[in-house]
């Protein structure tokens, strides 16, 4: 079909936009925004050395940043060292890695660079199917925890004081991000998926009090940002990835700049003036 | 018929080079109400996290509500312990609200895959207007005060009807008037619904009335227990915070 490369790009947009923002619902909900950041960069060193040794870099994408999210959370959560120093650690350890298996690749580096982009108007069927099965299972299993991930991501000591499995939980979250990130790697590319997670969860973040709306408005703005940032790479002839970035990047500002959260609310207007 | 719901023999808890616990045994009483007392670091909290299974004794034992306290039993524990930790810092933007934090005590007896059902939320309501909550319910939980903060933290732990209440410093960094507040509604608790109950404070003026007993700790251990009447002693108290301690009157008593 003439335009099927487009369809499986709309599809792509679609399943990448909900699963990001949902991940990075939670992601901004906890403040843990660097951990995504260093899951990210787990996932385009593991696709990098996929493409070096030549096995499938999604392999290598998954391996990577379930390693690190599975390395991360103990430190984090141990407190032997700073969240933010262990992270920062894990995090240049990834760059270096990245690095590394870039120089040792032979010859062009054209996958390799699609990787550090994207390309969500070449996207693979088979990666298209790993994407929406990806989106499914995020999206089954948020409909079967929702209680509980809101527990853990709104009151995590409180989550564990009153006998939820909130390590579980808290794991289950940064696993999530990582199988996110490598499904979305091919599609949206490994520098730039981050700013899907993060931008239409924090534009939601600053319209609601309500978790479910969150989940609702999140997965919309992820969906529009992918959407007109494909429209824009395909009409503009602009890389796809920065556009759909800089696209959720404008929501998030207009969100801000329109944030009821900025405003006072009736009730504190009424303890001010009496 | 033996009503000890807490027996700790010879508990030892460390975290990495620090002892927080040497060679703690207590033994707790249905329905006793128990004041813990002693300065920072006198393992307090500690004491707390040993009876529901979130401090990890690495010698000794404890048993609990009639379970062995350990790795296994720890999440069943906790589901019939009520806790209240002090004040924390809540981001104000935080996506949930009063009534929907309160339903997270009934979370864990609910168990996985389960939603709350109407009767539980009926109970949620019930037990916010318990504590004076109600008009607040739909206020989003980083928008309270420190008080009305402790109060639904309170009503959290009142919805996953515990058989044990341990509060951990819970007037600890808000107001006078919230502080003799949430004191009087712990006392009230207590004597309505009878339930075990472990107070943690350093601040002696902020000691409830009901105590029954009370446990000095210092340096990781019990250093003496007793009646408040034979503990509440300037003499004592001086030796147990290391410097001079006047025994607060009763006008400055927030109960």
């Amino acid at each position: 079909m003439q335009h099927q490369f487009m369809q499986n790009a709309i599809l792509a947009g679609l399943c990448g936009g909900i699963t990001s923002s949902i991940v990075g619902v939670f992601v901004v909900t906890m403040h843990l925004s660097f951990i995504g950041v260093c899951i990210a960069h787990a996932a385009f060193a593991g696709a990098l050395l996929g493409v070096w040794l030549g096995f499938n870099p999604l392999i290598g994408a998954l391996v990577f940043s379930l390693a690190s999210a599975a390395i991360i959370g103990p430190m984090a959560d141990r407190g032997e060292l700073n969240p933010d120093t262990s992270i920062g650690i894990v995090f240049s350890l990834m760059l270096g890695l990245a690095f590394l298996f870039m120089g040792l690749m032979p010859g062009a580096r054209t996958e390799a660079l699609s990787l550090f982009w994207g390309s969500i108007l070449t996207v693979s069927q088979e990666n298209l199917i790993f994407l929406a099965a990806v989106t499914a299972v995020v999206i089954g299993l948020v409909a079967a925890f929702y209680k509980e991930i809101q527990a853990v991501i709104c009151h995590r000591q409180v989550a564990l004081a009153v006998g939820i499995p909130a390590t579980l939980i808290f794991y289950g979250i940064l696993f999530s991000t990582g199988v996110t990130i490598t499904a979305s790697l091919q599609s949206i590319g490994g520098l730039l998926i981050y700013s899907l997670i993060l931008n239409p969860a924090a534009a939601a973040y600053q319209l609601t009090y309500s978790l479910r709306r969150m989940l609702l408005i999140a997965p919309v703005f992820g969906i529009i940002s992918c959407w007109a940032g494909l429209a824009a790479s395909y009409f503009l002839d602009i890389p796809s990835g920065a556009s759909i970035v800089i696209t959720s990047s404008i929501i998030f500002g207009l969100a801000t700049a329109f944030s009821p959260k900025r405003k006072l609310k009736r009730w504190q207007r009424a303890q001010l003036a009496g | 018929m033996d009503n000890t719901v807490i027996r700790i023999q010879d508990a030892v808890v460390s975290y990495r080079e620090d002892v927080a616990l040497q060679g703690v045994s207590l033994e707790v009483q249905k329905g006793d109400f128990i004041g813990i007392i002693g300065p920072n670091g006198a393992g307090k909290t500690t004491l707390l996290t040993v009876i529901n299974g979130l401090g990890k004794l690495v010698q000794g034992q404890a048993l609990v509500l009639g379970l062995p306290v350990n790795e296994r039993s720890g999440i069943r524990l906790r589901r019939r312990i009520g806790y209240v930790a002090q004040v924390e810092n809540i981001d104000p933007r935080l996506p949930i609200n009063v009534r929907e934090t309160v339903m997270v005590g009934c979370y864990g007896r609910l168990g996985l895959f389960r939603r709350p059902t109407r009767p539980q939320w009926e109970a949620v309501d019930k037990v916010l207007s318990m504590v004076g909550m109600a008009h607040l319910s739909h206020r989003p939980i980083g928008h309270l005060s420190g008080g009305e903060y402790q109060r639904a933290a309170i009503a959290r732990a009142l919805v996953q009807q515990p058989e044990i209440f341990l509060l951990d410093e819970p007037t600890a960094s808000i107001d006078p008037q919230a502080q003799g507040e949430i004191l009087s509604l712990i006392q009230l608790i207590h004597k309505e619904y009878r339930i075990t109950t472990l107070f943690v404070t350093h601040d002696l003026r902020q000691l409830p009335s009901t105590c029954q007993r009370l446990i000095l700790m210092k340096e990781g251990k019990i250093w003496q227990q007793g009646s408040p009447e034979s503990m509440l002693k300037e003499e004592i108290l001086s030796r147990l915070y290391g410097a001079p301690v006047s025994i607060p009157a009763k006008s400055e008593v927030a109960f």
